[in-house]
């Protein structure tokens, strides 16, 4: 309840103050403040002068073209310096491509039996019909295990670079919100609404079919990110963060990775050790077949679809 | 080599050339976008669509994506506003649609 306040009480408060200034009673800054009038800046001769002398110096020293005549004449030098460095790398890598054997003649290096493994017993040994996705994931599983870690990494040095802090970010956004938030752009909103039901199963399919059909978890995984990227781009990171926010990605980020290294581990030891391994390889071109490789490709591609998409969120707006 | 790879391969050549002599940045990028279009065209020609459908997703998608992000934020892209500020309306406006995205 608000309560009449006294005369005395009144008279204290800038209200009071305020009314009785506006009404010409008293001006409350007469006494307390002095007014003085600004004196001109100005600058003796000599300032001017020395001026005027550094202009003439720099002009002597600084790159401009027009005022130095050495500058002129090294543009010129390093132009044709560097078309001519260019026309005798391009004429020395084709020199080096005229002494490499010609595709399919006899004389081409035979030694490399490894190829003639993958492409014989590719089948037989991993199971999958797709004998890259085999070879990538099973007899070269160890190198795709670092890329996998090197996404990893990247994903972590941009978002000790760019990720903000929760509060700054929420003050950002509600400073100015359109420059994080797409405005309500209807072609895009109905494209997308058609598209990205599409794209996700795309991804999805490529994903899980990767051991019989062309793809793989690396592919799957960039189509996944880039058809999240545009669904982002349509309806804004709020609706996004309904089934993609911080948490959700973190977990499904080291849980890809951790799933993948364990998986992995067991098939080093075991393949390194000479011990049999008990993942069953399946009849080749069934979807669940060729043991290993289904579990990784469905790792890698989350991997690699988080990967993209914190990317892009970190760059756009500093956070998931 | 068939004369559709060869065209293709052609395109690929004139889009490298046209990203080092383009002088705006966005252009580069848009450039840069239809060489790795063409890229995965080949890449199918080539009989390997799982590297043509990575560079479509990663060449043509995220990475152009990505610089878009970048100009925008290093403002190489408010073209509309530089236009007026050095004063040579008659050239860039014109190509611009009516009260375009530079109100920020």
């Amino acid at each position: 309840m608000s309560r009449r306040k006294t005369d005395e009480e009144y008279s204290r408060t800038k209200t009071y103050k305020f009314f009785r200034w506006l009404s010409g009673v008293k001006d409350p800054y007469i006494d307390s403040l002095e007014l003085q009038p600004q004196e001109e800046k100005k600058e003796s001769e000599e300032v001017i002068l020395e001026h005027l002398h550094d202009e003439e110096l720099a002009l002597e020293k600084v790159y401009d073209v027009s005022h130095n005549r050495f500058v002129n004449v090294f543009e010129r030098v390093y132009k044709l310096v560097a078309a001519l460095f260019c026309v005798l790398m391009l004429v020395g890598l084709l020199m080096c491509v005229s002494f490499l054997p010609e595709n399919g003649s006899a004389d081409t290096v035979r030694s490399n039996v490894v190829v003639d493994r993958y492409i014989e017993n590719g089948l037989e040994e991993t199971g999958a019909v797709n004998i890259v996705s085999g070879m990538i994931l099973t007899y070269r599983a160890f190198d795709t295990f670092g890329e996998t870690n090197v996404l990893f990494i990247a994903t972590c040095c941009v978002m000790i670079m760019l990720m903000m802090d929760e509060k700054l970010l929420e003050k950002a956004e509600k400073q100015n919100d359109r420059r994080f938030e797409p405005k309500d752009d209807v072609i895009l909103r109905l494209v997308a609404s058609f598209l990205c039901p599409i794209i996700f199963i795309f991804a999805i399919y490529i994903m899980l079919n990767g051991h019989l059909s062309p793809g793989g978890g690396f592919s799957g995984g960039a189509v996944l990110g880039a058809g999240m990227i545009l669904y982002v781009n349509a309806f804004g990171f709020k609706k996004t963060q309904r089934f993609f926010n911080e948490q959700i990605y973190k977990v499904a980020k080291i849980t890809a990775l951790c799933m993948y290294g364990l998986i992995g581990s067991y098939f080093y030891i075991t393949g390194a050790n000479g011990i049999a391994n008990h993942i069953p390889l399946g009849i080749p071109g069934h979807i669940l077949s060729s043991g290993i490789i289904l579990p990784i490709n469905v790792a890698v591609g989350l991997e690699v679809a988080c990967t993209m998409y914190a990317f892009y969120a970190l760059f756009r707006r500093g956070g998931l | 080599m068939t004369t559709f790879q060869i065209i293709l391969l052609v395109f690929l050549i004139i889009c490298t050339i046209a990203v080092s002599f383009t002088r705006e940045l966005l252009n580069a990028v848009l450039v840069y976008m239809s060489f790795s279009l063409i890229m995965s065209i080949v890449w199918v020609t080539l009989e390997s669509p799982d590297l043509a459908i990575t560079e479509a997703a990663v060449g043509a998608g995220v990475t152009s994506v990505l610089f878009f992000i970048t100009l925008k934020k290093i403002h190489a892209i408010d073209t509309e506003k530089e236009a007026r500020k050095s004063g040579d309306m008659e050239t860039d406006i014109d190509m611009l649609p009516e009260g375009g995205q530079g109100d920020e």
